[in-house]
């Protein structure tokens, strides 16, 4: 055996690539069934990115559908509720370049929450139904109330109330909520800027 | 003398500080009207405990603290409550908040003092405990509650306790003042502060431009035996060094005194050292040894708007035009009005908001003074900006990236380490408002990680959701086979090989034995089985059918805009015949909701009218473009 391989140096070579062949073979096999992944990671990616009101504006029956479509090629500007943000990022994540918002989805909207009228409910469970994520409260002929640090504000359960007792509100508003905004290039909606001792206008010196 | 270090960049602006240092402290006269912000701290606001028309005495704790980041709220003087309600408040909003209002009845009679005759005796909880009750919070700036920042873990050693006099911002002295003329009281705090923390070594930060309280501050520190305290060998010392802005920043003042640089994102006492303001020392004295709580401070009142700067001793809640007319304020003169130095203080939307307690000067400057800023010019990329970042940041790069609103960017360049000190703003030749960039960009990085985790929240909540209704239908599937199974088990044993005969026969013996127990069903029974025929019935994806509606509706508006009116209508009048029946239907039943389905008519009525009205106006504004 070793005199026909050392007489056919064909057939060594053959040997050796064959051999090489099973080892990587087996380990790439190996591999392949221990570090196995569930699902599709950059679904999950892309999932994680989009604000899981499970609005549906999308034209997908929630968010996990629309992020299955944006995986297989769909456009990334149909989410109104994520907004310019979420269009930023979803443009990085995948490496393509930020489009517009397509507006036959719905505009971007400040973050709004549902408000049952109380005293008006006449407990139909109708809404508690629409709910996509279980953050209204009730039961059959009782008042209902909507879970407000759960509701995501995706408007599903405005609909389908009988006595139009539901009202979409912005959320609340105030001093914890107030945020300082980017400034304007107009200086004149800058006037309450402060640090404004400038060097331009005084003797003083960087250090 | 203890080495000192120095910090990267930092500026030297004009100080515009001996204007106001000409005068002894004047203690102001009490308002007639007191507003206390039930928020003037870090952490949650406190929760009112009078109400309206109650008489307090000065101070009685008004308001106490909720959860563990928030501190009580005290009467600064004796008087009514006559309202809580929305004030505006000094914040950089303008916005309102709640406040309770008191009327100063004059008397300013204090509640009954217990002042403690020797602290030396009471344990570190007790002293912090009194701290808390007393409403302290940092009077440097910040306002955090300075029970918490004293409560520190057992298994980090304290080995330093720095005294935070700096005063680095220009134009404010209340914290000078208080050194020439609170000396005792400050190192009696400091005292007490060692006793709770018990540090080897107290290191007491003053700017060299305040030298002339050195040997006051010394000699006062001198009285106390800080080893006694602490059980350690304890040394108090003032160390005085070059003036710079920001050295007051806490990191910065611990990098100056100890060369230490408090890491990024970590806190000082990460490294063993504690920080205080001297108002805040004071503020401690006065709760431990006098039983006065925190309801006055010391406020510059400064600009050359005023003929008189001067320091006031002033009970919170004031309202800042009684205190400028105290100093003969020039209102035609003023430019505007800022609570805080001029580097880091933010505009008053108007001059009726209160004295809080972090406001340690009002500043009203002419236009020649504080000209308003120029407009911004575009990023020369000159590099100033970074050479006087005292966090070693590049603002030039958080510029380009706050600009763009990269968050990630943002964050990668670490904008959280930045104390928002202006120096920047201040050096940089094309008058860019670079401060105001970064506070929007970090607020708005807050609110993505909020976002993320509500998002996470809903996902969660959606899945258990889609679980539960899958299972729900699985249950029912399993359900009816096992009938099916037993349904043909029975045909088997009768016999009979017609399955589907059986099947019926089970489902009439179903029917009639529901039948028979229907009279004694209870209406519970009966309202389940309802909802569970509606859900039946409606058994198909609530989204999937708003979306396909939603699709139709948006196909075609764009086709005719008019269309949307119309079909505003056309729902508006469904709802309303709807809603009609339904009276109709609940007078007949003598229903109880008959009420609320009239009104629901009412409102239905009115909603077609304004769709109508609209259709109108949309019809008019289109001839009338044609």
């Amino acid at each position: 055996m070793i005199e026909l391989i050392s007489q056919h140096p064909f057939i060594a070579a053959l040997l050796a690539l064959l051999m090489l062949g099973l080892v990587f073979g087996a380990t790439l096999g190996f591999g392949a069934v221990k570090f196995a992944v569930d699902g599709d990671p950059i679904v999950d990616q892309i999932n994680a990115i989009l604000p899981q009101t499970q609005c549906g504006q999308c034209g997908y029956p929630g968010c996990k559908p629309y992020a299955e479509a944006i995986a297989n090629g769909d456009a990334i500007n149909k989410c109104p509720p994520g907004g310019e943000a979420g269009i930023h990022e979803l443009a990085n994540l995948l490496d393509v370049e930020p489009i517009a918002l397509d507006d036959e989805h719905g505009v971007e909207d400040i973050k709004k929450v549902a408000y049952i009228r109380e005293d008006e409910c006449i407990g139909c469970t109708k809404c508690i139904q629409a709910c996509p994520i279980d953050a209204i409260l009730g039961a059959a002929k009782l008042m209902h109330t909507v879970i407000v640090s759960e509701c995501t504000g995706c408007d599903l359960c405005v609909e389908p109330c009988p006595v139009d007792c539901i009202d979409m509100i912005p959320v609340a508003t105030g001093t914890r909520a107030w945020k300082w905004e980017i400034p304007d290039r107009d200086p004149s909606h800058n006037a309450n800027i402060i640090v404004t001792d400038n060097t331009n206008n005084q003797n003083g010196h960087a250090a | 003398m203890n080495k000192i270090w120095d910090f990267h960049g930092g500026i030297h602006p004009l100080e515009n500080k001996t204007q106001s240092l000409t005068k002894a402290i004047v203690t102001a006269p009490i308002a007639p009207q007191l507003t206390l912000p039930l928020s003037q701290h870090i952490g949650a606001p406190a929760k009112p405990i009078v109400q309206v028309g109650d008489q307090v005495l000065k101070g009685q704790c008004i308001a106490e603290a909720v959860g563990p980041v928030s501190v009580p709220l005290h009467a600064p003087t004796s008087g009514t409550v006559i309202a809580i309600e929305q004030r505006t408040i000094p914040h950089a909003s303008g916005l309102e908040d709640n406040c309770i209002v008191i009327e100063a009845n004059g008397n300013d009679e204090w509640r009954t003092r217990n002042p403690i005759t020797d602290y030396t005796q009471l344990d570190k909880n007790t002293l912090i405990k009194i701290i808390s009750h007393a409403g302290i919070s940092g009077m440097g700036g910040a306002g955090f509650p300075t029970s918490i920042k004293l409560n520190t873990r057992d298994d980090i050693a304290i080995d330093t306790l720095i005294l935070n006099a700096t005063e680095c911002e220009p134009y404010i002295t209340s914290d000078h003042s208080l050194m020439r003329e609170y000396a005792d009281e400050i190192a009696n705090g400091v005292a007490i502060l060692a006793k709770i923390i018990k540090p080897t070594k107290i290191l007491f930060g003053i700017e060299d431009n305040k030298l002339d309280v050195v040997d006051g501050i010394s000699a006062a520190l001198a009285q106390h035996d800080f080893a006694a305290l602490t059980g350690l060998a304890t040394e108090a010392e003032v160390i005085t060094f070059p003036t710079k802005y920001p050295s007051g920043g806490e990191k910065q003042l611990i990098q100056i005194l100890t060369g230490k640089e408090v890491p990024s994102g970590g806190l000082p006492a990460q490294l063993g050292i504690v920080c205080q303001n001297i108002g805040t020392a004071v503020a401690i004295h006065n709760a431990v040894c006098l039983d006065e709580p925190l309801i006055s401070r010391i406020t510059t009142v400064t600009g050359d708007a005023v003929n008189q700067p001067c320091n006031y001793h002033v009970l919170l809640g004031t309202p800042v035009e009684f205190l400028l007319a105290q100093s003969d304020y020039q209102k035609n003169q003023s430019a505007r009005l800022i609570m805080g130095g001029p580097m880091m203080g933010f505009a008053l939307a108007n001059t009726a908001v209160p004295i809080v307690k972090t406001t340690n000067c009002i500043l009203a400057p002419t236009e020649e003074e504080l000209p308003t800023p120029p407009p911004a010019q575009a990023c020369i990329r000159c590099g100033m900006c970074a050479e006087a970042c005292p966090a070693s940041l590049l603002p030039q790069q958080l510029y380009w990236f706050a600009q763009g609103k990269e968050l990630d960017k943002l964050e990668e360049h670490n904008i959280a380490d930045c104390i928002e000190c202006g120096a920047c703003s201040y050096v940089c030749p094309s008058n860019i408002p670079l401060v105001q960039y970064y506070r929007a960009s970090k607020v708005d990085i807050r609110q993505r990680k909020v976002d993320h985790q509500n998002a996470e929240l809903a996902k969660e909540r959606f899945d258990a959701r889609q679980e539960r209704l899958q299972r729900l239908e699985d249950e029912k599937i399993a359900a009816r086979k096992a009938r099916q199974a037993a349904a043909k088990l029975a045909a088997e044993q009768r016999g009979k090989e017609d399955v589907k005969n059986a099947a019926v026969e089970a489902a009439v013996e179903r029917v009639k034995a529901k039948k028979a127990k229907g009279v004694q069903e209870s209406p519970a029974a009966k309202e389940s089985e309802n909802q569970a025929n509606i859900i039946a019935t409606e058994s198909d994806d609530p989204i999937a059918r708003a979306v396909a509606k939603r699709a139709a509706q948006l196909a075609e508006d764009a086709a005719n805009p008019e269309n949307k009116l119309i079909r505003a209508i056309d729902s508006a009048k469904q709802r309303v015949s709807k809603s009609q029946t339904r009276v109709v239907d609940a007078e007949a039943n003598n229903d109880e909701n008959l009420a609320i389905f009239k009104q629901a008519a009412e409102k239905a009525e009115a909603k077609l009218a304004s769709a109508q009205q609209a259709l109108i106006d949309f019809r008019a504004q289109s001839s009338a473009q044609e």
